[in-house]
């Protein structure tokens, strides 16, 4: 590249400039829908992988395999007695029964997970529940929140009540896992539900290494044909499945507005003022080639492009990490009577970017190339025949 | 200098609209001295004038510049070669408004990527030639009429071209503007370029500062005036 | 199928991207039939401003697909947690019969769309157009490869779903595997270290050749075609493993990670170029003998020539960087 090449880029890109800002007006408009667009999609995109970023961590502590029995392809209760033989499967560091389920609470409409945690089992009748189990109150109302000494009646399996008291609530840092969610002791559990003593809701495995863990969950199998073993990779792959797919259909249905905008910039490029086209014809009538016109058709382009995708994403990142995303938050996490709340953290990679300019700048940029070319193509003595 | 060989140049070829500008013209431009083209409108004054500028390409016919043929050559060259060698004087001054006259005369160079200081000084002594270096930074819009038509032959010489064209350079001028006009004229000529003026203004071919006059009619050439 | 933002998007662009290919071709046959340098018709100067355009979404066409070569890998090894036994893109692509071929066939569409543009800008530097109905043709020929590109893509993304169990590259690229890709790569490193290390030079000498003397570009562009396979099979046979200094990672895709310094960018760029540039000189010299063309070939031989003989040495310095300084000794 030599300097002359240089030159003339930097004195068609500076013409570019002015005469975009000789028409504000229209330029504007156009930027602004520009940077909404930009605007919905990168938050889509955020909120997505901040999500599934999200969930990973979660799951990082779960267990490497989840043992269920079916029964008729439903979830059924597991004989505590299928420990020993799981046991002794080779690679398998330790095998514990967990006992869960979920509760549904009249009063409030929601239902709650209770699980057991040992902690808990020399403290009958204390619980810890979530922060939004603490927004417990009458259907549709408001009240004030639950906390320590408060107390929840339960309905047990055969017909009595069983009141538990608060001794604890988790975090709201954790909400997304832990909103719904009350931990008891094992009695009362039992209670509640009247599961025995010989059941528990499913088995959780450690296992030392991750490459066999195919061959375990095969031989787990293998011995009680009637239990499902869950990988955890598998839930972690679902919840990324899901999160891709919901993000995936709202990027389908946002393509209407994709379309619009596309249809937008095409009337913008193609309806050229008469003091643009006598521009242009001026700058062939002085000695301009097509292709320099082209240039600054380009950098034209390329400064709207860049100003919408600098502002779109600056704003999506303060929509979905400032003020945690309050447009889609409902869409991406799903129906329920319980949101939880929580601050999404932060993470753009390069990906996510070279997404967001394959949707939007390519669009615009190839729906601009026939205008740009027609007003390149302006005869050089077009405005000597007016 | 330029040589026009059997010109013809057709619009809407073809169709039922059909319009013949220019039907068959030889001309030739010598590399000094004034010609100044006379005929009424419609007679294909400018078209003839955009043809020789190398703004246009005839239908058929050849263009000969300094020996070097021109009619088929790509618009990529002929613009090289076009901003080189013609420096173009419109009708309505054709300035583009919102930027300054200095800029308005530095743009026809900007496609060559000529440094910006020596561009920026060349303009500067154009303006100052012309006596109009005390508006460069105004704007094109709060210009005098005499002051946008300086400024127009400013940017026409920018990039110092042996063959200055006016067209129609008069028709929004009074008269003391028109004779200025010719008098600026004179000094081009005298500068060793070469000039060719389509007017029907007597101002313009009336002129002492006209050598030949060509007149043109019906797209045809009607006479020629004395000169070699 | 699944939607993925970054599948959507690998489709929206190649849709894109074919549907101006296939708009260009369709003024490629009027250009082709009507063509008249000399006249001064109207036609023929509409087919001249046609010409402009053409060259404009040609030089889009050409970014766009690099583009999304990139995006697609990116998009495989984003998707490769969704795949039982993926670790990277390497495993993503093998999901499914179309994965390395789209990306096989999305490379030679870069190479195409290159070398049609070197030949485009060598056609402009002429006076009157001499290449313009070779051009075309060549157009007309591109533009089904990416059709086929797009297809092939389509194709692959559609049919994803997750949870399908594949392979990761250790399995792909090991000498145990039973694929003529795997066989072909996974050859002893040695052999290939012979083999790049002979043919860099072989390459350079063709491309000074070139340079210097003005002369053998066609020998050049084969060396370089030849050049650019054996690079590849380096790169996955032992180039990356000094990189990873784990004698079991092959994964050409890996590199391109931010761990590794987005080494993979650098690398794969100076192959493409040295590949592209290289290959152009034997495009263009076909057509020396032509009049108008014959002061301005040479020349551009010659930019093209220097250009590639340069990448081909940040290739070769690299590779020779990373043998000497990894952790690694095999």
């Amino acid at each position: 590249m030599n300097m002359s090449a240089i030159n003339r880029q930097r004195y068609i890109l500076d013409l570019a400039l002015s005469s975009m800002a000789r028409r504000k007006g229209k330029n504007i408009a156009l930027v602004i829908v520009y940077t909404f667009v930009l605007f919905l999609l990168a938050s889509v995109l955020f909120a997505v992988e901040s999500l599934k970023k999200e969930a990973a961590l979660i799951l990082r502590d779960s267990p490497e395999i989840t043992v269920q029995r079916l029964v008729a392809g439903r979830q059924d209760l597991v004989p505590i007695d299928y420990i020993d033989a799981i046991a002794g499967i080779r690679g398998v560091q330790s095998v514990e029964p967990r006992l869960w389920g979920y509760y549904y609470d009249a009063f409030s409409g929601a239902n709650y997970t209770l699980m057991v945690n040992a902690a808990l089992n020399d403290q009958r009748g204390a619980m810890v529940i979530g922060t939004g189990v603490a927004r417990r109150n009458e259907l549709g109302k408001a009240e004030r929140k639950l906390g320590k000494g408060d107390v929840i009646p339960f309905k047990t399996a055969d017909g009595t009540v069983l009141v538990l008291t608060v001794k604890g609530l988790f975090p709201s840092a954790s909400e997304l896992v832990t909103a719904d969610l009350i931990l008891v002791s094992e009695s009362d559990f039992r209670k509640i539900f009247a599961i025995g003593k010989a059941q528990a809701t499913d088995l959780v495995l450690r296992v030392g290494n991750a490459k066999e863990l195919a061959t375990i969950a095969g031989k787990i199998t293998q011995l009680h044909p009637d239990t499902r073993p869950v990988l955890r990779e598998d839930i972690l792959r679902t919840y990324e499945a899901v999160f891709d797919w919901r993000g995936g259909m709202i990027v389908m249905v946002l393509s209407i507005v994709l379309f619009a905008f596309a249809i937008l910039a095409w009337d913008k490029a193609t309806g050229m003022s008469a003091e643009e086209k006598r521009e242009i014809g001026i700058l062939k009538a002085v000695g301009w080639e097509t292709s320099d016109i082209l240039l600054m058709k380009f950098w034209e382009g390329a400064a709207v492009s860049l100003t919408a995708f600098f502002l779109g994403i600056v704003l999506a990142y303060g929509h979905i990490f400032l003020v945690s995303a309050p447009l889609l938050q409902p869409v991406l996490k799903g129906w329920s009577v319980l949101y939880p709340q929580f601050t999404l953290t932060p993470y753009i990679d390069g990906y996510q970017l070279a997404t967001l300019f394959f949707l939007t700048v390519i669009p615009y940029t190839v729906v601009t190339i026939v205008p740009s070319w027609r007003s390149a193509t302006i005869d050089p003595d077009s405005v000597m025949r007016t | 200098m330029i040589r026009l060989d059997n010109i013809r140049k057709v619009f809407n070829a073809g169709k039922p609209n059909e319009f013949v500008a220019i039907d068959g013209i030889n001309l030739t431009i010598d590399t000094k001295g004034a010609t100044a083209m006379k005929g009424p409108s419609g007679s294909g004054k400018t078209t003839l004038l955009s043809i020789l500028g190398c703004m246009a390409r005839p239908t058929s016919g050849r263009i000969t510049l300094k020996d070097r043929e021109m009619s088929s050559l790509p618009e990529r060259f002929l613009t090289e070669i076009r901003r080189e060698t013609f420096g173009v004087i419109f009708q309505q001054f054709n300035l583009i408004k919102g930027i300054s006259p200095l800029e308005n005369v530095m743009i026809p160079a900007y496609p060559k990527g000529e440094k910006f200081s020596s561009l920026r000084k060349r303009a500067m002594d154009l303006l100052d030639l012309l006596n109009i270096a005390g508006k460069a930074h105004s704007k094109v819009e709060w210009l005098s009429g005499g002051e946008a038509q300086r400024t127009a032959i400013a940017r026409a010489l920018i990039n110092n071209p042996a063959i200055v064209i006016a067209d129609e350079p008069t028709a929004h001028l009074d008269t003391r503007l028109s004779l200025e006009f010719m008098e600026i004229m004179r000094r081009l000529k005298d500068a060793g370029k070469a000039i060719v003026i389509a007017s029907h203004d007597p101002i313009v071919y009336e002129s002492d500062v006209i050598d030949r006059i060509v007149e043109i009619r019906d797209g045809r050439l009607v006479d020629r005036g004395a000169g070699p | 199928m699944m939607f993925h933002p970054g599948i959507l998007a690998l489709l929206l662009g190649s849709g894109l991207t074919t549907c101006m290919l296939c708009y260009s071709a369709w003024q490629g046959v009027r250009i082709i039939r009507h063509w008249d340098i000399a006249s001064g018709s109207e036609e023929q100067l509409e087919l001249e401003r046609r010409t402009y355009l053409v060259s404009t979404v040609m030089g889009y066409a050409m970014g766009f697909q690099l583009l999304s070569l990139f995006l697609f890998i990116y998009t495989a090894d984003t998707l490769s947690s969704l795949f039982i036994g993926a670790m990277c893109a390497a495993g993503s692509l093998k999901v499914n019969g179309f994965g390395y071929p789209t990306l096989v066939i999305k490379i030679v569409c870069c190479l195409l769309a290159g070398l049609w543009l070197i030949l485009n800008a060598t056609d402009n530097k002429a006076h009157d157009y001499p290449l313009v109905r070779i051009k075309y043709w060549l157009l007309l020929l591109i533009t089904p490869v990416l059709i086929a590109e797009t297809t092939l893509q389509g194709f692959y993304l559609l049919s994803l779903k997750p949870n399908i169990i594949t392979s990761c590259c250790s399995v792909l690229f090991s000498t145990g595997a039973d694929s003529v890709l795997s066989n072909l790569l996974a050859m002893p490193h040695s052999l290939a270290k012979a083999m790049f290390f002979v043919s860099a030079p072989i390459a350079v000498a063709g491309g000074l050749n070139v340079y210097l003397r003005a002369k053998g570009a066609m020998v050049f562009a084969i060396l370089s075609l030849c050049h650019f396979i054996i690079s590849i099979v380096a790169l996955i046979s032992f180039i990356s493993v000094y990189f990873y200094e784990l004698p079991t990672h092959h994964c050409p895709f890996c590199l391109l990670h931010q761990e590794y310094g987005y080494i993979g960018y650098f690398l794969y760029a100076a192959i493409l170029i040295g590949t592209v540039f290289g290959m152009g000189t034997g495009v263009i010299d076909p057509f020396r003998s032509i009049a108008s063309l014959r002061h301005v070939i040479p020349r551009v031989e010659r930019q093209l020539a220097l250009t590639s003989i340069l990448a081909t040495l940040v290739f070769l310095g690299i590779t020779g960087y990373i043998l000497l300084f990894s952790n690694l000794s095999m």
